[in-house]
C-alpha cells in the first residue's frame, strides 16, 4: 500500500495497462517527453518508448480521430485532450464518430478507446479551462462516462477503461491532481457502472462525483458533528453506465435524496437522478429532491467568485439542513 | 484541357497495365456506372429513401484506387461512398439493399446511403461529416505502422473537404507521423452547388495545398482510370516503404446533382456537355478497343453487369423491412442500449 497523488495515480494506471497489453497506446499533446502539463504522464515516454507514448501537435481532431482509427483496427489507444473544455474544439468524434460507428454499421465497426480529460474547476482558470463537461458527454448514446475521485479509483477505473469494448470519456478533476490517497499494490481494476457508498447514513443521501465528493464528505461530516443529521454519501463513478440500484437502495433508506454537481444547473447529471428517483421510488421520499449545482452560468475566473459559484462544503450542508428542518 | 490530354496520350502509348487490370478496371466502372443509374431511378421511385449522392461521371477514381490496392488495404469514404464501396467488391444487392432501408442491406438499414460500411472488403466506413475521417485514416494507418502491417489506409473525400480544419490537421499529423495514408481528393469543381473555385484561395484545392505540408504536387485526370491506377499505385507503394502518406488531387465532374435530385442548375449552360465528351466509361471502352479487346469481350461485360443490377433491384423490391428489435441493439458492444442497471 502506498500513499499517492491523484496525479500519479493517473501514470501509474497508464503504466499498468500498457505493460500489461501492447496494443495500448498513448497519445496527445505534451504527453511524452514533456510529462503532461499536470504532470499526470511522468516516466512513461522514458518506460514504453516513443512508439506508444506518442506527442501530437495541438490538433484536437487529429488526435480524437487518430485514436478512433487505430481502436477500429485493433489497437487500445488513450487520448488526452488537455482540458474537457477543449471537447468544443473536437466533438464531432466524441458525439458524431465514437458513439454512432457500431450502431451505424450494425455491429461491425469497434471503437475501443479512452479519452483522458482534465475536467472541472477550482484553479482559477477562467470560463474556458474550468467546466465541468460530463453533461456534453452523458447525454450521447454509445459513449461511457467514468469520472473518479480518488487516487484508487482512478488506478481501477482507468483500467476498467482501458479493458472496455466501447469508447469511454475518462473525466480527471483537475483540482484532485495534488490530494493524496492510499492505494494498494500490485494490479488494480474496477468495475464502470458502480456507485460506491463512501459514508453510510440514515437520514439523507447525498450523491456526488469527482471534486464534490470530498466536498460531500466534509457536509456530510459537518451536518453530524453540528447538527446531528446523519448523510449516506454515493461517488457516483461512472455516469454511463449508471448504478441506479445503489442510488434507489440508497434513498429507500433515507427517504431523502440530494444530488452536488459542479456543472452548470441545467441538464444536469442530477436531473437525471432525480427524475429516475421520482419515477421508480416517489413513495420512498420524505420531501422534495433537492439539487446542489453552480448557477447556470459561465464560470468566473477570480477565486473569491469561482469559489461563489461552486457547490461549496458549507452551501451543501446548508441545503441539506434547510430542507431537512421543512 | 491540353494538360489532360498529354496525359491520356502517354497512357495509351505505355501499356504497363495489362488485359486482366484493364477488365477489372472497366468493369468496376461499369458496375457503378450501372448501380448509381439504378439508385437514381429508384430515389425517383420514391423506393431508395432518405438521401443519396451519386458518383455518376466520377467512376474511374473509385475504379483506379480499389483495382491497386491489396487485400487487406482500408478504405474510407464520404457520404459520396456507394462507388468506394462497390468497387472493394462489395456486391450491389446489400448496398442497394441498405439504400432501400431493406433488411438485406449492409447494415440491415441503420446506416442508409451515407455510412455504407463493410469490414470484411476493407470499407471501413461512409462518413457523412466533413472531413471527419481524415484522421480516423491517420488512426488505421498509425495502427499499421506501429504493428508493422504492409497495408495502407486510402481516404477519399470532395473538393469541399479541403477548405475544414480536419483536412489540414490531417495532413500535417500524416506527415509528422510518416504514416501510410493516402488522402484522394475528388475535385468535381462544386463544393456542394457553389464552384470550388469561389471559395478557395488556390486554383488546385488539394494540389496548391500539398506544399504547405512538404508533400509534392499531384493533380490528375480523374476521369482516365489508368491514370488514377497507376498514381494510386505508386502512392501506395510510397506508403508501404515508409515512406510515407500522398495527396492525389483527381479532376472530374460530377454528371448528376449534389444529392437527391438536385438537377445542379447552377452550372453553366454546355459545362455538362463538355465533360461528358470525357465521360470515363466511353473513354475506357475505347481504351479497350485501342488495347485489342474484342467488342464481344466488352458487350459481354456489358450484359452480365447489367444482369447483375437488375437482379441486385429485384431481390432488394422483394427483400423485408428491417424488424423492429434492431432499433436498439449494437449500441453497446454488449450487443444492446443499457445506460443503467
Amino acid at each position: 500500500m502506498a500513499e499517492l497523488t491523484y496525479r500519479d495515480a493517473v501514470a501509474r494506471g497508464i503504466a499498468q495497462e500498457m505493460a500489461r497489453d501492447p496494443d495500448v497506446v498513448f497519445l496527445g499533446e505534451d504527453i511524452g517527453k514533456a510529462g503532461g502539463v499536470f504532470k499526470t504522464s511522468v516516466g512513461l515516454y522514458e518506460q514504453f518508448g516513443p512508439l506508444r507514448v506518442r506527442d501530437t501537435p495541438i490538433s484536437e481532431q487529429a488526435i480524437l480521430g487518430a485514436a478512433m482509427g487505430a481502436a477500429m483496427t485493433g489497437l487500445r489507444p488513450i487520448a488526452e485532450i488537455m482540458f474537457s473544455d477543449f471537447f468544443a474544439v473536437c466533438f464531432d468524434y466524441i458525439a458524431n464518430e465514437f458513439p454512432k460507428s457500431r450502431y451505424m454499421s450494425n455491429g461491425q465497426v469497434k471503437c475501443p478507446l479512452v479519452v483522458r480529460t482534465g475536467n472541472g474547476a477550482s484553479s482559477r482558470f477562467g470560463a474556458q479551462h474550468s467546466q465541468s463537461v460530463e453533461n456534453w458527454c452523458m447525454m450521447i448514446p454509445g459513449l461511457k462516462v467514468v469520472a473518479p475521485s480518488s487516487p484508487r479509483d482512478v488506478v481501477g477505473l482507468l483500467a476498467a477503461s482501458v479493458r472496455d469494448p466501447d469508447p469511454v470519456i475518462f473525466l480527471e478533476h483537475k483540482s484532485l491532481y495534488a490530494t493524496k490517497g492510499e492505494v494498494p499494490d500490485g494490479e488494480i481494476v474496477d468495475t464502470l457502472g458502480t456507485a460506491k457508498i463512501l459514508r453510510p447514513g440514515k437520514d439523507a443521501t447525498i450523491v456526488a462525483l469527482a471534486l464534490m465528493v470530498p466536498r460531500a464528505l466534509a457536509a456530510a461530516e459537518k451536518l453530524e458533528s453540528e447538527y446531528g443529521i446523519d448523510c449516506e454519501v454515493i461517488d457516483v463513478r461512472s455516469l454511463v453506465p449508471l448504478d441506479t440500484q445503489t442510488i434507489l437502495g440508497s434513498v429507500a433508506r433515507t427517504h431523502r435524496l440530494f444530488t452536488v454537481e459542479e456543472n452548470p444547473r441545467l441538464c444536469g447529471w442530477g436531473a437525471e437522478i432525480v427524475s429516475i428517483v421520482a419515477d421508480e421510488t416517489f413513495y420512498d421520499l420524505d420531501g422534495a429532491p433537492v439539487r446542489v449545482t453552480t448557477p447556470h452560468i459561465p464560470l468566473p475566473a477570480a477565486d473569491l467568485l469561482e469559489d461563489l459559484a461552486l457547490p461549496s462544503v458549507d452551501r451543501i450542508a446548508e441545503r441539506v439542513k434547510r430542507s431537512l428542518e421543512s | 484541357m491540353s494538360a489532360l490530354k498529354t496525359q491520356k496520350r502517354d497512357a495509351v502509348a505505355n501499356d504497363d497495365l495489362g488485359e486482366e487490370t484493364r477488365l477489372r478496371l472497366y468493369r468496376t466502372q461499369l458496375e457503378i456506372r450501372e448501380a448509381e443509374q439504378r439508385a437514381f431511378d429508384l430515389f425517383l421511385q420514391n423506393l431508395v429513401k432518405g438521401t443519396s449522392h451519386l458518383s455518376l461521371g466520377q467512376e474511374a477514381i473509385a475504379a483506379g484506387c480499389a483495382v491497386a490496392m491489396r487485400p487487406g488495404d482500408l478504405s474510407f469514404c464520404t457520404y459520396r461512398g456507394h462507388a468506394h464501396t462497390l468497387a472493394r467488391g462489395v456486391p450491389f444487392e446489400k448496398v442497394l439493399g441498405e439504400l432501400m432501408q431493406r433488411d438485406n442491406g449492409l447494415m440491415r438499414g441503420k446506416g442508409g446511403s451515407m455510412h455504407l460500411t463493410s469490414v470484411d472488403h476493407g470499407v471501413m466506413g461512409s462518413y457523412a461529416i466533413i472531413g471527419a475521417h481524415l484522421p480516423i485514416a491517420c488512426g488505421a494507418a498509425w495502427r499499421a505502422q506501429y504493428k508493422g502491417q504492409k497495408d495502407v489506409s486510402v481516404c477519399f473525400f470532395g473538393d469541399g473537404t479541403t477548405n475544414i480544419g480536419a483536412f489540414h490537421e490531417a495532413l500535417n499529423f500524416a506527415v509528422v507521423w510518416m504514416l501510410p495514408v493516402i488522402f484522394v481528393c475528388e475535385n468535381n469543381l462544386y463544393m456542394e452547388y457553389t464552384p470550388i473555385s469561389d471559395v478557395t484561395a488556390v486554383k488546385s484545392p488539394a494540389g496548391d495545398r500539398a506544399a504547405a505540408y512538404g508533400l509534392p504536387r499531384i493533380v490528375i485526370d480523374g476521369n482516365d482510370a489508368d491514370v488514377v491506377y497507376r498514381t494510386a499505385t505508386a502512392a501506395y507503394e510510397k506508403a508501404r516503404v515508409g515512406e510515407g502518406p500522398s495527396l492525389i488531387e483527381c479532376l472530374t465532374y460530377r454528371h448528376s446533382g449534389h444529392s437527391r435530385a438536385d438537377p445542379a442548375k447552377y452550372r453553366p449552360e454546355g459545362e455538362l456537355e463538355k465533360w461528358k465528351e470525357r465521360d470515363p466509361i466511353t473513354i475506357y471502352r475505347e481504351r479497350l478497343k485501342q488495347f485489342g479487346v474484342r467488342d464481344e469481350v466488352i458487350a459481354g461485360i456489358d450484359a452480365e453487369v447489367k444482369r447483375v443490377v437488375d437482379d441486385a433491384t429485384e431481390k432488394c423490391k422483394a427483400a423485408p423491412m428491417p424488424p423492429a428489435e434492431l432499433l436498439t441493439t449494437d449500441v453497446y458492444a454488449d450487443g444492446g442500449f443499457a445506460w443503467r442497471n
